[in-house]
């Protein structure tokens, strides 16, 4: 594929239609810059802030273009909370819609199709393969990504973390859980 | 395409989730390169998101499922830039122009990167009052359009209530086809597992689906 995708750049570019030093700096941004830390910037300041939080929840898109984070998010961005009666899981079984903005770039699993043939039909099975055991009454709510509405997973703040600040609840976040296909980070092992 | 083998909700036979430790952004430089011409083509103007889409669902059944997901984009790419006669088939394998470009709208510059990053707006002024409200039964129709559409199989013909409205926004199902945004009222519909995968159903399942108004009817 290497060579495939290296003569259609170089195609494209001799044609005019792209610039290889904008394909870079694209590239960049979404190594280094675009993934789910701004996530957990976000959570870790909703489990701060009641009022960050109910704002999240009411207007997913406008609480965090008040972050200040490096994107503007979609018009369409749906905070989703996890409480101890409901656990939310996101998927797309049609492709693979992913809030970019606040993830990054989705991992290869969500792609795939064991992941996106199960997830609204088994899963508790799904959250098996990742480790995770709930109560077997806790509800649990998948939201299939259908359209440009994007949805992140509030997961429920750990116990334990009493005090803790925002910068250290950020380490506690993970990807997974932010998906929900995962839970937050232990605070007895993080600290 | 309706029916293709993109739409796998509910589908069984193809495994575990195999999540990977420390899962890098890219796999290998050519991934990277794919995503990032996407973008810098997409810029452009040249199609829409559903055309991407839609380019992705004409696949043949057994490319999709053994190519991974940035072979598909580039796969995709070369297909719809022949198509739309941007570049010739004899270029791709000459790998070199052999004719001058055609003129687009416009072509991503490097200054231009910060502001490409950010989602596009798909909110529309509306056409029309909204047809249902929060709390309202409703039923997807079945439909099985040869063209591109977002009501996934598994949650056709299917009773739910919509749990909320996103507003009004452009219709995958026309401007993948080239019939023009036509703008419609996007609603969260929530439907019972027990309604979509039958009474053995895990009872504390719920799924939601983001549905277009054409694809429902009161119940």
């Amino acid at each position: 594929m290497q060579l495939r995708v290296r003569a259609l750049e170089t195609v494209l570019a001799e044609k005019g239609y792209i610039d290889p030093a904008a394909l870079d700096l694209i590239i960049e941004a979404y190594e280094t810059k675009i993934g789910p830390h701004n996530g957990a910037r976000v959570v870790a300041k909703a489990w701060s802030d009641p009022g960050f939080r109910r704002a999240l929840l009411d207007d997913g898109s406008k609480a965090i273009a008040s972050l200040g984070l490096i994107n503007r998010v979609g018009d369409h961005l749906i905070a989703v909370e996890n409480t101890p009666k409901r656990h939310n899981m996101i998927v797309c079984t049609l492709c693979s819609c992913y809030p970019w903005e606040v993830l990054g770039l989705p991992p290869v699993w969500y792609k795939s199709a064991p992941y996106r043939s199960r997830a609204v039909s088994d899963p508790r099975g799904v959250l098996a393969d990742f480790g995770v055991t709930l109560p077997s009454d806790t509800d649990i709510r998948v939201w299939d990504s259908t359209a440009e509405t994007r949805f992140i997973v509030l997961p429920m703040r750990p116990s334990g973390t009493e005090g803790w600040g925002e910068d250290k609840l950020a380490t506690l976040v993970t990807r997974d859980c932010m998906i929900g296909t995962g839970l937050p980070k232990n605070p007895r092992e993080a600290a | 395409m309706t029916d293709g083998i993109h739409d796998m909700g509910g589908m069984h036979g193809f495994g575990k989730v195999e999540p990977e430790e420390n899962e890098p952004v890219f796999h290998a430089p050519w991934e990277a390169r794919t995503l990032a011409l996407n973008r810098a083509l997409g810029y452009t103007g040249i199609w829409t998101i559903d055309q991407t889409r839609a380019g992705i669902e004409r696949l043949p059944p057994d490319v999709y499922l053994t190519s991974s997901y940035y072979k598909k984009w580039a796969v995709r790419l070369e297909n719809l830039l022949v198509e739309l006669g941007l570049v010739g088939a004899d270029e791709l394998k000459a790998a070199h122009a052999l004719r001058p470009g055609k003129e687009l709208k416009r072509k991503l510059t490097a200054a231009d990167v910060p502001k490409s990053l950010s989602r596009g707006s798909f909110s529309r002024p509306a056409q029309a009052a909204a047809r249902f409200k929060p709390g309202d039964r409703v039923r997807t129709r079945i439909i099985h359009p040869a063209t591109h559409t977002r009501l996934p199989r598994y949650a056709r013909g299917r009773t739910g209530i919509i749990e909320a409205l996103r507003g009004c926004h452009v219709f995958p199902d026309t401007v993948a086809i080239g019939k023009g945004e036509n703008p419609q009222w996007l609603y969260t519909v929530l439907f019972e597992g027990r309604e979509l995968w039958g009474e053995d159903t895990d009872p504390t399942l719920k799924v939601s689906i983001e549905a277009f108004e054409p694809y429902l009817e009161p119940a």
